[in-house]
């Protein structure tokens, strides 16, 4: 009996791995998580790091409002969450991927906010109702920047 | 004997407070957090840009206004006596309704009921003025809010409201200044977010401004639908951190960066 249902569970999350997310209100584009990870890029198509950098360390993205990394360029990066240095040694592309997309999949009681996703959310400002904090094309972007930092 | 209640105490700690939340002997004004330079500004009545609103309130506070013609100082008498410590215990329960008020909205009472003039706008310099007065006169008491029985549920709602993690970036208040009250954000220290200042000059600002002012700034920080001024949710996130700093002297005027 106990195995029967440990059974069904594993092929309900075989399932649930394997069908994209829906996209919702047609913001955003379907993604499967696949493991720990999002092995296929968001737009179809790679990101460019040079973007990518200066993503992060723009205070819009909010990347270095908690982080730091190696950006001697400047002043003002938070230390709320762990160096950026080296996270490519660390962590695969398609981690990475997921971490950005909705960091709460790694750590449920993360600080860390998920990028691209725009369910569970409360009382948000309306003119940011909707909307990812970053669009795909922003996500690859990064991801490519990470992918790049190694120790 | 008493050292052995003290030591039941000292074990029940973790369980009276929640996950986080900052015991009476580790709560640190804003002011600890300051480069010695604004602590100076803080420190001299002299150099403290918020005096100016203080002289500005005490010149207020002897003004007739309103249908009635009276002047505050006409029911109140010296505000250095009858104002006493009244800052420290705001919000506070207004029996007429039925909900805690703040300072601010005590004295646009005060104004529309007894002296039959309007209500001062949020913000605006003769009510930070008049604020900026009566807080002063509360300099170095000990916090002492919440302490009416009456007030139990709203302090209960502000302290969820803390809690809650809302916007789109997702945070609670209780994530930053609770949980990371050491660290920095962006460079900026992140603070106990204690309301012991208010109302405060804020270079940022180069103003005087309001706690609510304030709290909109970090509600708008998480982009999450700032509170209006003046709301209950504004009045209940005030109690709360009135409550949580119970105790902490009061600074007002203060100064932060
Ligand atoms: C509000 C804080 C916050 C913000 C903003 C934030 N992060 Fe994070 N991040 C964290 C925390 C905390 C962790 C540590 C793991 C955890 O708690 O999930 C983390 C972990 C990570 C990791 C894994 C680090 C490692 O090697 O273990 C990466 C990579 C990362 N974040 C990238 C980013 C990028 C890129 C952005 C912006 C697009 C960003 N983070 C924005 C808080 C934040
Ligand atoms: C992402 C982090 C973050 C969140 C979430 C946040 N704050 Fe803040 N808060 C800060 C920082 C950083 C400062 C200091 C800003 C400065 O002085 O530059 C601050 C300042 C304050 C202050 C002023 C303290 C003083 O010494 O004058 C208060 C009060 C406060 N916050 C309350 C709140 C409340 C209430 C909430 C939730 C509604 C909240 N904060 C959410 C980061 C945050």
């Amino acid at each position: 009996m106990a195995s029967s249902i440990a059974h069904m569970i594993r092929v309900l999350l075989a399932i649930a791995v394997a069908l994209p997310v829906a996209s919702r209100a047609g913001e955003l584009q379907d993604y499967a998580v696949i493991g720990d990870g999002i092995p296929a890029s968001l737009t179809g198509s790679p990101g460019d790091a040079t973007r990518g950098r200066a993503l992060v360390l723009d205070r819009a993205s909010t990347c270095i409002l908690c982080h730091n990394g190696p950006f001697p360029e400047t002043r003002f990066q938070g230390d709320l969450a762990p160096s950026l240095t080296g996270a490519g040694s660390r962590w695969t592309a398609s981690q990475l991927r997921l971490r950005l997309v909705d960091a709460s999949r790694f750590n449920p009681e993360t600080i860390m906010p998920s990028y691209y996703r725009i369910d569970g959310l409360q009382r948000v400002a309306k003119n940011w109702q909707g909307k990812p904090i970053l669009s795909a094309e922003q996500i690859e972007d990064i991801v490519a920047y990470l992918v790049s930092l190694r120790d | 004997m008493k050292r052995s209640i003290a030591f039941v105490v000292l074990l029940m700690m973790p369980y009276l407070l929640r996950a986080g939340e900052i015991p009476a002997t580790g709560r640190r004004s804003g002011y600890s957090f300051m480069a010695p330079d604004t602590r100076a500004m803080q420190d001299d009545d002299t150099a403290n840009p918020g005096m100016l609103w203080v002289m500005e309130g005490e010149s207020l506070w002897a003004k007739q206004d309103g249908a009635s013609e009276k002047a505050c100082a006409d029911c109140h008498g010296d505000a250095r006596e009858s104002m006493r410590g009244v800052a420290a215990r705001y919000p506070a329960f207004d029996q007429v309704l039925g909900r805690p008020v703040d300072l601010e909205q005590a004295i646009n009472l005060s104004r529309t009921r007894h002296q039959q003039a309007s209500p001062l706008a949020h913000e605006s310099r003769e009510l930070l003025a008049l604020e900026a007065y009566i807080a002063e006169q509360s300099r170095g008491m000990p916090i002492a809010a919440g302490a009416d029985p009456q007030l139990a549920p709203f302090v209960d709602k502000g302290r969820e409201l803390f809690m809650t993690r809302e916007g789109q970036l997702n945070l609670s208040c209780a994530n930053c200044h609770d949980d990371n009250w050491d660290k920095r954000l962006a460079g900026s220290a992140i603070t106990q977010g204690q309301p012991t200042g208010y109302p405060l000059y804020r270079l940022e600002w180069q103003s005087l401004g309001s706690l609510q002012r304030r709290l909109r700034g970090c509600v708008t920080g998480v982009r999450a639908q700032a509170f209006e001024f003046g709301s209950p949710e504004m009045v209940e996130l005030e109690l709360y951190l009135m409550t949580r700093a119970a105790g902490m002297p009061i600074e007002s005027p203060a100064v932060r960066p």
